[in-house]
């Protein structure tokens, strides 16, 4: 198989559920003709026609809506919002609408809500780290694919299910190529998976973090140390037994987000952790955050913000040094 | 009849409306389920000031006749989405009274089992969307769902009900312009009662009116009296062969009135006793709609007075009903928030 590009994985997704099943349809800015602005369902126009790949005026709020009323209604809507940030724009639909139908009304809301995510270029208005504000609020799913792979593994399962899922795809990974799975290759919401297994240490990432985390943990084996380094793939539903069961293992957990780490996904994982393998434990659960700080446009600035592998690297060592002192 | 008005003068002071070329048995059902839904309202304050209804209610007396022109004029499949003040719309698109009091009471045998309230009233399975706990919110959902209805290429007109006080948010005017470039079949009904909970809407309302600024987006635009039964049906029932012939969505903007507050339990300092008044004694939908089926013959007084006394009695049956119903199991709380098994258990 030839290897595809993150974005490409999504309209790989796309197509193949869309031919499936003829409930699902997507709708945002720029889709028919331009593919997205990510080419993330480029042909897709031409190949489903514009009832079905669906240009919206820059109007968030009527995305949402639409989505959100079409769902209750039987189908299935993909909204692409093309940057995550521009969900600011219906955080009321997101927030109190999609979330909520389900508990108030006992009804199916099969809605996926795609945006492109992390920290980049563009300033302080493109690059919010949102996976944590949406994992907060009751009845959103959030993935956080860091694959090709789990991208179009993951869309097939959101399209599938019956619940509103945050599909938050990473700005640094668009273009990055891998191998994807044939269409009933679904990759389950809420599984974490292994991408290094080591007994010494367990560092936890997800979507961009996981590269940065795979980097600090090759120049950690250099030195002797082998770090397990699990990619979460979702952050809600939070799959913390796989988690656990490394750390049952290891004995040391570094947890690691792009995101201001003041009540991240990082800070979760540790609370959840210290309460369920706390005698487990060797030492204390360390996250590894951004900073408390907008990004900035100068990358001299935000580099040095979010954290770098070098810091994943230099909280395992502290680790270590510590148990060894 | 009265003497007075069977010399000539009425005795009132109520505005004819017209219910000619209408099936006589249409209006003395609307006549019927406005009395229920004023009845069912009219008990709620004390209810609520009592705390068997925990929290407050938006109360729709004076409202009733654009609920149920509306529901008159739609198929049984058609969907409607509402706003925060939702019982005249949920008990005329088929909730029944029992199931809306004991949801209002918060008992396991309301139309959501507790969870949903007197803003989240809903039942999807006869197409009631909901009510919306946030401005102008229900129009959304209501666009989607014609969006869907649209996709799938059937005979389904949805209906998207806010107030005044939506007419005020950006999410209103972006529904608006995406339905009607796309020619969705959508209703757009603004149920203008004149006040954004205590601000009086046309104070802080640029553009002259609601209707004006509705017109901008080229779509079809009729400003109609909502305390005239007749009008409403007739308004939505155009609207709605529009909407099905694939013509695109109408705007709607009924002028109606609320006796009440906005919340129940208020004291009410921003309007005159004397415009409250007006509204009452010249436009009530209830009497007019009983005087002009007085005047064809079509209905007799005792008949009106049984409507009444039978609207009582089910409004004290619901109630009794809501009272006697269990609470619903505390377990209940954290069930169903997703569909995949979020793994939380219970965890706190």
């Amino acid at each position: 198989m030839t290897p595809v590009t993150y974005s490409q994985a999504f309209r790989e997704g796309m197509r193949e559920e869309m031919a499936r099943d003829d409930r699902i349809f997507i709708l945002g800015t720029d889709l028919l003709d331009r593919g997205g602005h990510f080419g993330q369902v480029l042909g897709l126009g031409k190949e489903f026609g514009a009832e079905r790949v669906r240009d919206m005026p820059i109007s968030e709020a009527a995305m949402v809506a639409a989505g959100v009323g079409a769902a209750l209604n039987g189908m299935r809507p993909v909204v692409d919002l093309n940057f995550i940030d521009f969900s600011f724009g219906a955080m009321d639909e997101i927030f109190n609408q999609a979330a909520k139908v389900r508990y108030m009304f006992g009804t199916p809301l099969p809605l996926v809500i795609r945006g492109t995510s992390g920290v980049a270029l563009y300033g302080a208005q493109h690059n919010n780290s949102l996976e944590s504000i949406f994992a907060h609020m009751p009845g959103l799913l959030v993935a956080v694919p860091s694959t090709p792979t789990d991208t179009k593994g993951l869309l097939k399962s959101a399209l599938r299910g019956d619940d509103p899922v945050i599909f938050m795809m990473h700005k640094r990974l668009t273009g990055t190529r891998g191998e994807v799975g044939g269409p009933e290759d679904l990759v389950p919401l809420g599984r974490a998976a292994v991408r290094r297994s080591g007994g010494n240490v367990t560092i936890v990432a997800y979507s961009h973090m996981v590269f940065k985390a795979m980097e600090a943990a090759e120049r950690l084996a250099a030195d002797g140390i082998e770090a397990e380094v699990i990619d979460l793939r979702t952050v809600m539903p939070l799959d913390i037994e796989t988690v656990a069961e490394s750390v049952r293992k290891t004995g040391y957990l570094v947890a690691a987000t792009e995101a201001p780490c003041f009540g991240s996904i990082a800070s979760e994982v540790a609370a959840r952790i210290q309460e369920t393998v706390f005698d487990w434990l060797s030492g204390p659960v360390v996250r590894v955050g951004a900073r408390h700080a907008p990004i900035a446009h100068s990358p001299a600035l935000f580099e040095t913000v979010i954290p770098q592998s070098v810091d994943i690297e230099r909280a395992v060592r502290v680790l270590v040094a510590r148990a060894e002192s | 009849m009265t003497q007075a008005e069977a010399a000539g003068a009425p005795a009132h002071k109520y505005l004819p409306i017209d219910i000619g070329g209408i099936d006589l048995a249409g209006p003395s059902q609307w006549l019927r389920t406005m009395l229920l839904i004023r009845e069912f309202e009219t008990t709620l304050d004390a209810l609520s000031m009592s705390g068997k209804i925990p929290g407050g209610v938006h109360l729709s007396i004076g409202q009733e006749a654009v609920a149920v022109g509306i529901a008159a004029a739609l198929e049984p499949q058609d969907l409607v989405a509402c706003s925060h003040r939702s019982h005249h719309h949920a008990i005329a698109k088929g909730l029944t009274p029992r199931s809306v009091m004991a949801e209002l009471f918060g008992k396991a045998t309301g139309c959501r089992g507790g969870r949903g309230g007197s803003m989240h009233l809903g039942d999807m399975s006869i197409g009631f969307l909901g009510g919306n706990g946030i401005v102008g919110a229900g129009l959304g959902i209501a666009m989607g769902a014609s969006l869907g209805s649209h996709l799938r290429g059937e005979d389904q007109v949805s209906v998207g009900i806010f107030g005044d006080g939506g007419a005020n948010t950006g999410r209103t005017w972006e529904s608006v312009n995406i339905a009607t470039v796309w020619k969705l079949p959508l209703i757009i009904v603004c149920e203008n009662n004149k006040y954004a909970v205590e601000t009086q809407t046309e104070r802080l309302t640029g553009g002259g009116s609601i209707s004006r600024r509705a017109a901008g987006f080229g779509l079809p635009v009729r400003t109609v009296d909502g305390q005239d039964v007749a009008e409403m049906y007739r308004a939505t029932h155009e609207a709605r062969d529009r909407a099905a012939c694939g013509e695109g969505p109408t705007f709607i903007e009924a002028k109606t009135y609320r006796y009440e507050g906005h919340d129940t339990g208020q004291i009410i300092r921003y309007r005159t006793a004397e415009e409250v008044e007006d509204w009452r004694g010249t436009k009530d939908p209830i009497q007019r709609l009983r005087i002009a089926l007085q005047a064809v013959g079509g209905l007799a007084d005792e008949a009106f007075d049984q409507m009444a006394q039978n609207a009582r009695e089910t409004v004290q049956d619901a109630i009794a009903f809501a009272d006697e119903s269990p609470f619903p199991d505390p377990s209940e709380a954290t069930r169903d928030v997703t569909a995949v098994d979020l793994g939380l258990g219970n965890v706190r």
